[in-house]
């Protein structure tokens, strides 16, 4: 069976990062134990597309109830991938956002903005035959946190994204180029490299763009790969 | 050198149930009629570094099927596997902190030693994920177990769920301390 690689802490979030203060009694604090890769790691839920509704890839389509949902129409396209670059195909993505003013509909949300009655910010999609995945949305908007004095999240997309296996599971966030706001955020800024964060940037996509309509944005993710083993001459 | 690199975590955030919970219901029930095995229910609380139930958390759990195969393709044994049962449940800890899953108890993986379900947990404030595992305290096979004996005994028992004898269906209980004296042991595959 091929062992994938382990989850690169050069590049993820350690469980303590101060400056976001929830994670001072809530991440582990004791060494992780190590886990040798078994079946029970290398296998994981396969799911199909018929789990999918009509528009669940269409946040503008798939809760009106009297109109459209208000603001900036956007296409989020990308690819998942392996570090390998194999894409993954039939892998299920779930994404959830604020809507056009910044506010969730979820029900401890208290932020004094408007809720937009044609849209619940949450959405499904499956990757294709080439990893490739499309959602329609509205541009989320910044929103208000009590982490610090005027804190506030740059706008993001949640992303929930289920690889082949236990190892490739990933809760991510997108963010959009040239938001002012990422670095004076402590949850962008949990992440150790800076290269690790450009990863979470989404880019502009005018290929994508639709003329008249909606712009596109490209967001591709990577988890782990199979390890690459070294070169083993083949015995005659 | 691999030739992409990982796309790193972000946390769950609060506002995570309209899309992870809602929208497919019934994720922590694992298990219809057909369903072939020993029915049980796995169920406990997240709790933080002061003793407080993380209600904005979830918990993810991945096992085998009764006879210890998954439905994957990864498993030489997938055809045998259990039509009836995916082996991947979702539950919400917002009562209060408890998570609860109706699940089977699963069988053994083939060249393993004793039955375990693999588990994972998401917070608000925590930027990645957890990983864990549930053992069951009535499977005397556990001291055979190779990941359990690699743990420091005195922290064996946070990764074995309490069978609770006064439940009508076999009642498994783990709390999931995430820090503490008794911090569950998590582990990095
Ligand atoms: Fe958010």
């Amino acid at each position: 069976m091929t062992e994938f690689n382990p989850i690169n802490w050069k590049t993820h979030p350690p469980y303590s990062h101060p400056p976001y203060r929830s994670t001072e009694k809530r991440g582990p604090q004791k060494k992780l134990l190590p886990l040798p890769q078994k079946l029970s790691e290398l296998t994981g839920p396969v799911f199909g597309e018929d789990m999918l509704g009509e528009f669940d890839s269409d946040l503008t389509r798939n809760a009106r109830v009297n109109g459209e949902p208000i603001g900036e129409r956007i296409i989020v396209v990308g690819k998942l991938l392996d570090e390998s670059g194999n894409a993954i195909p039939n892998a299920l993505l779930e994404v959830w956002q604020a809507n056009a003013c910044g506010r969730y509909i979820h029900k401890v949300d208290q932020h004094d903005a408007p809720l937009d009655p044609n849209f619940t910010g949450c959405g499904r999609v499956m990757t294709d035959a080439n990893g490739e995945y499309r959602f329609m949305t509205i541009k989320p908007g910044a929103y208000p946190w009590g982490n610090h004095e005027n804190a506030w999240r740059p706008a993001h997309i949640h992303f929930s994204v289920f690889g082949t296996n236990f190892l490739q599971r990933l809760v991510t966030q997108m963010y959009f180029p040239g938001d002012p706001l990422m670095p004076l955020d402590p949850i962008f800024n949990g992440l150790p490299d800076e290269n690790g964060k450009r990863r979470l940037i989404s880019d502009y996509a005018h290929d994508i763009t639709t003329p008249e309509y909606a712009l596109g944005y490209r967001f591709n993710i990577v988890v782990n790969g199979p390890k690459e083993t070294p070169f083993e001459t083949k015995e005659a | 050198m691999s030739q992409f690199e990982q796309s790193p975590s972000q946390t769950i955030g609060p506002f995570f149930h309209n899309a992870l919970i809602q929208m497919t219901d019934g994720q922590n029930v694992l298990v219809n009629e057909k369903t072939a095995g020993q029915k049980i229910i796995i169920t406990g609380l997240v709790l933080d570094g002061d003793g407080q139930p993380v209600e904005d958390s979830m918990v993810e759990i991945w096992q085998a099927d009764a006879n210890g195969y998954f439905n994957h393709p990864a498993d030489p044994n997938q055809a045998k596997s259990d039509p009836e049962f995916m082996g991947h449940g979702r539950s919400q800890a917002v009562d209060a902190g408890r998570f609860s899953f109706t699940t089977v108890k699963p069988g053994i993986i083939a060249g393993e030693a004793t039955p375990y379900i693999n588990l994972r947990v998401f917070a608000r404030g925590m930027l990645i994920h957890a990983i864990s595992r549930i053992y069951f305290s009535d499977e005397t096979t556990n001291k055979s177990d190779a990941v359990l004996n690699s743990v420091p005994a005195e922290r064996r028992d946070t990764l074995v769920a309490k069978l609770d004898p006064a439940e009508l269906i076999p009642t498994y209980r783990l709390d999931l301390n995430m820090q503490g004296e008794n911090e569950t042991v998590f582990f990095n595959p």
